[in-house]
């Protein structure tokens, strides 16, 4: 029963899916059927919102290594939701100045705004910074002229590096643009490898991915692929 | 020195990126940027336009890739703006908004005070639901749009009497950092309905993915930081620098992706020299075990 | 004799006789000042709805126009227009005469080119202004009329056909509104004939399976497709559960999977699952957790502890379910702990952020990232790379690709993440459904192969341009109908 239960109404769900690409009669199911996903999904917040309580106190109680940042994650979680849900510090819209939470939750000026001018942006922006660093790191360990394919692949990665900088302009720069081989210039053959050779390697792994999703979609549907629910087909 | 380097700490290159990074912002070093193809493409698109055209302006992203995607959204906007173009902005993301305000904040407000809030240009806000927002506002934006940002009724907006559908903008552009972004807006917009005209700018990443879809779904695009450098010179030869004194202030909001560029070319510069010196360091190490 | 498309020069020519047109009127003089005549209009005009769509578009058909071809040039066609889009017209109508009345008032006064003018005037002028212009738009409003039922309101121009053709296809309709419609036939002098009109009201009718075959942006295509590709899956899935055996190729990533858990459990140390950062509704999540759910068995054997953080609290949920299940099945329920998934936030800076400082604090030595992967796939690979773990990654993110195979010991490239769970598994019936796949494999190769034939054959007949058209034609019908 645990089992059979959701299996029909993933079958049901994807069924639908299906039909209403098809029939155009049907096609609201396929917006029902995606609005009902939206509303658990939005149930679920509720459940994640504790679980993260439950977790980071009980790292708290148990002072495992780190506890101090559960504790900062608790306080910025707790301080978030209370700004935000109550819109404190925000003022009521101008066209409903009666009603005293008809404001934006995030007006200029808001704790709300604060929290997300002043914390949010900087350490989101900080952690997407970090890539930079990583990506020089793994470029000085992992790419090596191992075999034939990998000197091709240095080639390129060092033809898209300059051509994607003013760098790629000054050193083919030689080249008139008006010339035969003006596509050698590495701004331009930047362009082609981008735009013939990735799009080919692309499009042939997106083919297989496109498969290998309808796939695995069909096997779940028809419950040949039960593990989701559980090891083994039992 | 050999020894030094193949067991090199992974800090020395953090500090060397570092350094390719912020010497050149410090430096204010600024390289001229040459338009190719694709900046030129969403460049004529919008030239294209006539005044009082209404352009929808997506704004998928969020802070962390707001260093790769600002430049070029102040960029649109100005361009925009320039135009006498109505704007009307939206957003899939939750903090999209508050990019959007971003733009405003660099370029509306100070610079084209002239225009109005619900007539030359509305914020329509965030809606969840990803690429289901746009398979239902393609055919009826009001459904899922019924105020904008702000709570005001859309029916009150001036500026909304004659969009009905997305199909009704004469452009939509979209700056996207990931999903839902341009690929969403390509598969459910301009390809079922080819009336729809699109053009985007994205982070660098997702660039290739994006080209299978050029031209016939997808016009023109920007590919990240230089993408936006491309683009804000063509707007710049077009229109000019404009700031108060209206000459090349420093460092510039117009030139943002243009003074962007230079720590990516060393930082480029410097990753073809960690590459070549790793593999210096394999081929000493592959000789030494050969001989051993 | 169908369409709906014309070439752009062709469209041009009559984007400029139809611009020609709305100054002409009826039985006007032309040029030489002899009074033309015009062409006797199409008769017998038939709309009804168009079969196997979804319920926007009608088909309309006439008779030509007696003078056909000698005296006709084009023929123009035209729906009509709902209540709601009159009442727009007249408005528009309406501001458009104000404002020209305003402007026409105010070069009056100033003469042209008076905007760059503004700048220039006195406080006391600019009020001048201003008055003149409300003046003229109070007289422009008062003087402005417009009749809703006159037929210039009442029908709309849709777009035009050549002389000899007597049909056309009118998409983009509402399916609740009834129209009428309109067609009219111009001379070769651009005199307009009468318009002949259909006389009942008709609506689109949706149909019950959008199946257009020969018109891009029909379904009829895909769904043989679809058909094709699932009946090959499921007849593989059936030929397998009958014991004909399936051989897969190795695939490296897989097989390190149980060197991945034992080396954890040599050194007790935990392993990492991350299941990406998307939620249920994307089938690289349904993926990752069918992987999970054989990697949590293999570890539950080894006794070794798997922790899974999750950016969705649904994926929490299905997790917790998942590992469960596997716990059972390897016979040690007692041993699992459903703390070790939790939930720690959608936002996916903060989750990497939480993720790279657990990993440098619990230096796990297995780490798994299976699933939806964007910008931090490269963080989390590096740092599990610098604590040290072993690392398998799976994913279909094309983008996310190079950095997983830069920095992660093993990497399942796309179609290798979604067969990693029949391949794990060793069911029949999963293995089938690989095999089924290369069906699909088949039909692609087999369509490029047609395509890029056909395009290659139209280029090297270019000299034979009745031949070379045919294979161009047969191309474009492939690409632009079958594949879209």
């Amino acid at each position: 029963m645990k089992r059979t239960v959701p299996l029909i109404i993933t079958f049901l769900g994807g069924v639908v899916l299906i039909i209403a690409y098809f029939i155009p009669y049907t096609q609201a199911w396929g917006e029902k059927a995606a609005v009902f996903f939206d509303v658990l999904a939005a149930i679920a917040f509720v459940l994640g919102g504790g679980n993260l309580l439950k977790n980071h106190l009980k790292k708290v109680s148990d002072r495992v290594a780190g506890w101090g940042y559960s504790v900062i994650c608790l306080v910025a979680f707790l301080v978030t939701l209370t700004v935000g849900l109550g819109k404190i510090g925000v003022n009521p819209n101008t066209q409903f100045s009666n009603y005293a939470w008809s404001g934006v939750y995030d007006q200029v000026g808001s704790p709300f705004w604060w929290l997300y001018e002043y914390g949010f942006k900087p350490l989101t922006a900080t952690m997407f910074a970090i890539l930079a660093f990583y990506v020089a790191s793994a470029a000085f360990r992992a790419f090596r002229a191992k075999n034939f394919e990998a000197i091709l692949l240095l080639g390129t990665a060092f033809i898209i590096l300059l051509g994607r900088t003013y760098a790629g302009v000054v050193l083919t720069g030689f080249i008139p643009d008006d010339s035969a081989f003006s596509g050698l210039k590495l701004e331009n053959f930047t362009v082609y490898i981008m735009q013939v050779f990735n799009t080919a390697g692309n499009r042939a792994i997106m083919i297989g991915i496109a498969l290998g999703v309808a796939s695995t979609s069909l096997k779940v549907l028809l419950g040949v692929d039960r593990s989701y629910l559980g090891s083994g087909g039992d | 020195m050999y020894e030094f380097l193949k067991n090199l700490d992974r800090r020395w290159v953090f500090l060397l990126m570092l350094l390719s990074v912020a010497v050149p912002i410090l430096l204010n070093a600024r390289f001229p940027e040459k338009p190719t193809g694709l900046a030129r493409a969403v460049f004529n698109e919008i030239e294209k336009l006539n005044e009082g055209d209404p352009v929808l302006l997506a704004f998928d992203f969020d802070p962390a890739s707001e260093g790769e995607l600002g430049p070029m959204a102040t960029a649109f906007v100005r361009h925009c703006a320039e135009k006498k173009l109505k704007m009307y902005f939206m957003s899939l993301w939750p903090v999209g908004p508050r990019m959007v305000e971003d733009a405003l904040d660099r370029v509306v407000r100070p610079d084209f005070p002239d225009l109005k809030y619900g007539e030359d240009w509305v914020q329509l806000g965030y809606k969840s639901g990803y690429e289901a927002v746009i398979k239902v506002i393609v055919t009826d934006l009001k459904q899922l749009y019924t105020t904008d940002r702000f709570g005001a009724s859309i029916d009150s907006i001036p500026l909304m009497a004659d969009i009905q559908s997305v199909q009704d903008f004469s452009l939509v552009i979209n700056i996207s950092a990931g999903y839902a972004g341009t690929k969403e807006w390509v598969q459910y917009a301009s390809t079922p309905y080819p009336d729809i005209i699109l053009v985007a700018g994205c982070t660098g990443v997702q660039a290739p993915l994006l080209y299978p879809y050029i031209p016939e779904q997808l016009p023109g695009l920007l590919g990240a930081i230089k993408g936006a450098a491309e683009y804000e010179m063509l707007v710049l030869d077009k229109y000019g620098a404009r700031d108060e004194n209206g000459e090349l202030d420093e460092p510039g909001k117009y030139f943002e992706g243009i003074r962007r560029m230079g720590p990516q070319l060393i930082a480029h510069v410097l990753m073809i020299l960690l590459i070549i010196t790793g593999n210096i360091i394999f081929f000493i190490e592959r000789n030494r075990e050969g001989s051993s | 004799m169908k369409h709906s498309r014309v070439s752009p020069l062709r469209l041009l020519f009559l984007l400029a006789l139809v611009s020609s047109l709305a100054s002409a009127t009826h039985g006007q003089e032309a040029d030489d000042g002899v009074v033309s005549s015009p062409p006797r209009p199409p008769s017998n005009l038939r709309a009804v709805d168009y079969p196997m769509d979804k319920g926007e578009k009608i088909d309309l058909t006439w008779d030509l126009s007696l003078d056909d071809p000698e005296n006709v040039s084009t023929y123009l066609v035209y729906r009509s227009r709902t209540d709601k889009e009159i009442e727009k017209k007249i408005a528009d109508d309406r501001k458009k005469f104000i404002d020209a009345v305003k402007t026409a008032a105010t070069e009056g006064l100033f003469g042209e080119g008076w905007k760059d003018r503004m700048a220039d005037l006195t406080q006391e002028q600019l009020t001048h202004v201003r008055e003149v212009r409300s003046r003229a738009a109070e007289r422009a409003e008062t003087t402005f009329s417009s009749d809703p039922t006159s037929e210039d309101n009442v029908y709309k121009f849709l777009g035009t056909a050549m002389p000899g053709e007597n049909e056309f296809v009118i998409d983009k309709l509402d399916g609740k509104k009834s129209y009428t419609f309109m067609v009219k036939a111009v001379g070769t002098d651009l005199s307009q004939s009468a318009g002949v009109v259909t006389e009942v009201g008709l609506t689109p009718v949706l149909q019950w399976f959008d199946g257009e075959w020969n018109t891009s942006g029909g379904r009829f295509w895909l769904s043989i497709i679809i058909l094709v590709f699932c009946g090959a899956v499921v007849f593989w899935i059936l030929r397998a559960r009958s014991g004909k055996p399936i051989r897969v190729r190795k695939i490296a990533g897989l097989e390190a999977v149980d060197e991945a858990v034992g080396r954890a459990t040599e050194m007790g140390r935990p392993i990492l699952f991350v299941p990406g950062i998307q939620d249920m509704n994307d089938i690289q999540t349904i993926a990752a957790m069918t992987i999970l759910s054989h990697i949590s068995k293999t570890a539950a054997e080894y006794d070794a502890k798997i922790e899974v953080p999750t950016a969705r609290s649904l994926v929490m949920t299905t997790a917790r379910e998942t590992v469960q299940a596997s716990y059972l099945t390897a016979g040690k329920p007692d041993a699992y702990n459903q703390d070790l998934i939790y939930y720690v936030t959608d936002e996916q800076f903060g989750f990497v952020a939480y993720l790279s400082g657990m990993m440098v604090r619990e230096k796990p030595a297995a780490c798994f990232y299976m699933g939806a992967f964007y910008a931090e796939s490269l963080i989390l690979a590096e740092t599990g790379n610098h604590v040290g773990a072993i690392q398998i990654a799976g994913t279909a993110m094309p983008a996310q690709l190079p950095f997983f195979v830069a920095a992660c010991d093993y990497t399942l490239i796309g179609e290798e993440f979604f067969a990693a769970s029949a391949y794990l598994s060793g069911s029949p019936e999963e293995l089938g459904s690989l095999k089924g796949q290369d069906v699909g494999k088949i039909i692609v190769v087999f369509l490029m192969f047609i395509g890029i034939t056909l395009f290659t054959l139209a280029a090297l007949t270019s000299a034979n341009p009745g031949l070379s058209s045919i294979f161009r034609n047969m191309g474009d019908f492939l690409k632009n109908v079958i594949l879209t």
